[in-house]
């Protein structure tokens, strides 16, 4: 480590402990000012909504599969956009934080539960959130665990242990609180950065049209298996109907793409503005921002492709012998002044630390007070403390040890587990909430019983469809393998040889949960509540839904 | 177009670019309009109260 590595680590330790200590200090959290009844600056406001937007599984994980996949991912951040914070803000938001506020809602779950008057609602949508949030943290803590890994010369096991003991001393410290400066430092620094090395990487190549062209002149150099399974290049979508299409689009593209939607999270974060002008000004900020990261990351990853062949003579996912976490790192290394990658890898890490804490928030929050307090009516004090308290270090604890295992099964094999991880939990929230969700903003017609339907029953078919048909995470589950021998239920052997059940272009190995889930929970929503009793017109007015 | 031949992946580059514009020229516009009905304060203290307490609990 050279000195300017040390001083670079240190001043970015100091200003972001300075920050940490003036938000500890006086009132820094988004409620904290909506208790002051001031607003925040502007620009801290819109940047701490950037960090809560944007993790380092984007950069890290989606980078990393843009290596892989090629730009066909590009419509992810243009979903991201255009669903996640267009569509999320100015229909979602200002709905959802009228109605919160209403019912008084201090979660998700609990959201749901107040607006169909049910407990059992409340519960369960908090033990299920309980349940799906680690796989998306622990894809958090292996994005940020390989980066230390690399940037450090560490093993991967030893990082992961360092990285989740400075989570662990951060939560305990208190660190769960979104403190706006240092969110807001993290996401001026990941967009000044990201900036920079899309502005260097076009620089290096050519500029832009030359930069695709080389890429897309590659397309000969798709290792053989990547075409076997229908890639065509770096800059062409894949084959339509192959495993490698119905990953990038079902998995990737639409599990993330349409889940932001129903994310437990961002639903909160809708309440915590002073008013629906703020929202409004939520919109520009994050379009742009998402834009200039989660886009850059994805553009950036593919043309690392086209500077590794340049530098070296392999493309990305060869130079980092199939650990797909590894190229963005490794591009950053390569490609950027050294001072550069390490305040990178600095940002990153702090990115990575207000992701995680607001995870562990979700699942500190879904068991003790949705689970404990609201639906099981255990209010005594101390109960839901405790129960929170073990709930988030349970969560800690099943994160980081997915984290290892989900290493040893995928880490070096070319699968992009991170980008995966995330798209999955993504896609389990889609199925579980969006039905429930939009119905509780815009219909009156959705009853409880309705409610309750499409939530366990899109959670339950997309959890089965995870655990014995969708090949990837049925295989690492290893459920279906204990009970039916095969570890997949659509994969049959003829011969010795795997055969894919497939029904014309639909391979159903690879059909992610969230194109089965959503439409059953969707169907059940509705139908059930064509039958069951009607939610009463008071509860309604009270929710703020006004008859037509 | 732009070194990329599938129009699929650059309708994708170029709608992530005009997405984010989009988003840029409504916020400018919608900046400092609110909702005709806006909420009582009280209701937003007694949340934020209680999300206080929430936050402490953690």
């Amino acid at each position: 480590m050279s000195i300017w590595m040390i001083i670079i680590v240190v001043a970015y330790l100091g200003v972001i402990g300075y920050l940490g200590f003036r938000g500890f200090k006086s009132t820094k959290t988004a409620t904290d000012y909506l208790l002051g009844g001031r607003e925040a600056h502007p620009y801290v406001m819109a940047m701490s909504y950037g960090a809560t937007f944007i993790s380092t599984s984007a950069i890290i994980g989606f980078g990393g599969a843009s290596a892989v996949f090629g730009m066909s991912l590009l419509w992810l951040p243009f979903l991201n956009i255009f669903l996640g914070i267009f569509i999320a803000f100015w229909l979602f938001g200002r709905r959802t934080r009228k109605m919160g506020l209403r019912l008084d809602a201090h979660t998700f779950p609990e959201l749901l539960g107040r607006r169909f008057k049910s407990r059992f609602i409340q519960g369960a949508a908090g033990v299920i959130i309980f349940l799906f949030v680690p796989m998306y943290a622990s894809a958090v803590l292996t994005g940020a665990a390989k980066y230390l890994a690399y940037q450090f010369s560490m093993n991967y096991n030893i990082a992961l242990f360092v990285f989740s003991v400075i989570i662990a001393l951060y939560v305990v410290m208190g660190g769960i609180k979104g403190v706006m400066y240092t969110d807001a430092l993290q996401a001026t620094i990941m967009l000044i950065g990201l900036s920079f090395l899309l502005y260097m990487t076009y620089h290096k190549l050519g500029g832009p049209t030359a930069a695709h062209q080389a890429l897309t002149d590659m397309a000969d150099q798709v290792p053989a298996k990547l075409q076997a399974a229908g890639h065509r290049g770096w800059t062409r979508m894949p084959q339509f109907g192959t495993p490698l299409w119905w990953t990038a689009v079902s998995t990737i593209i639409m599990g993330v793409g349409i889940g932001v939607l129903a994310q437990p999270q961002l639903a909160v974060r809708y309440m915590t503005v002073k008013s629906g002008k703020e929202l409004n000004r939520a919109i520009p900020i994050g379009g742009v921002f998402i834009l200039l990261t989660a886009g850059v990351a994805y553009i950036v990853g593919s043309l690392s492709n086209v500077f590794f062949q340049q530098t070296v003579g392999e493309i990305s996912i060869a130079v980092a012998k199939g650990d797909v976490e590894q190229i963005i790192p490794m591009y950053l290394q390569a490609a950027t002044p050294n001072w550069f990658s390490v305040l990178f890898m600095l940002t990153l890490m702090s990115a990575a630390m207000s992701t995680l804490s607001s995870q562990f928030h979700v699942m500190g929050t879904s068991i003790g007070r949705d689970l404990i307090e609201e639906s099981l009516g255990r209010k005594s004090k101390n109960g839901g403390v405790l129960a929170t308290r073990i709930g988030v270090l349970a969560g800690i604890l099943v994160s980081v040890y997915l984290s290892y295992a989900i290493e040893i099964k995928f880490g070096k094999t070319g699968t992009a587990v991170v980008a995966r991880g995330t798209a999955i939990f993504f896609g389990l929230c889609a199925c579980a909430f969006l039905p429930m969700y939009v119905g509780a903003l815009w219909s009156r017609g959705i009853t409880k019983a309705g409610a309750i339907a499409g939530l366990i029953g899109g959670a339950a078919s997309s959890l089965l469809w995870m655990l014995l048909i969708h090949e990837k995470a049925s295989t690492a589950l290893l459920l279906c393998n204990t009970f039916f021998g095969t570890r997949s239920l659509a994969i049959q052997t003829v011969e010795g040889k795997e055969v894919f059940l497939s029904s014309g272009p639909i391979i159903w190995a690879f059909v992610d949960p969230l194109l089965i889930g959503l439409p059953i929970s969707i169907l059940l929503t509705v139908l059930v509540s064509r039958f069951t009793k009607k939610i009463t017109d008071e509860h309604l007015a009270h929710c703020g839904m006004m008859s037509e | 177009m732009l070194g990329i031949e599938d129009p699929w992946v650059v309708s994708a580059y170029y709608l992530c670019i005009f997405s984010a514009l989009f988003c840029l020229i409504w916020g400018i516009i919608k900046w400092n309009k609110d909702d005709p009905e806006t909420e009582p304060g009280e209701e937003i203290r007694r949340w934020a109260e209680e999300e206080n307490r929430v936050e402490e609990e953690l």
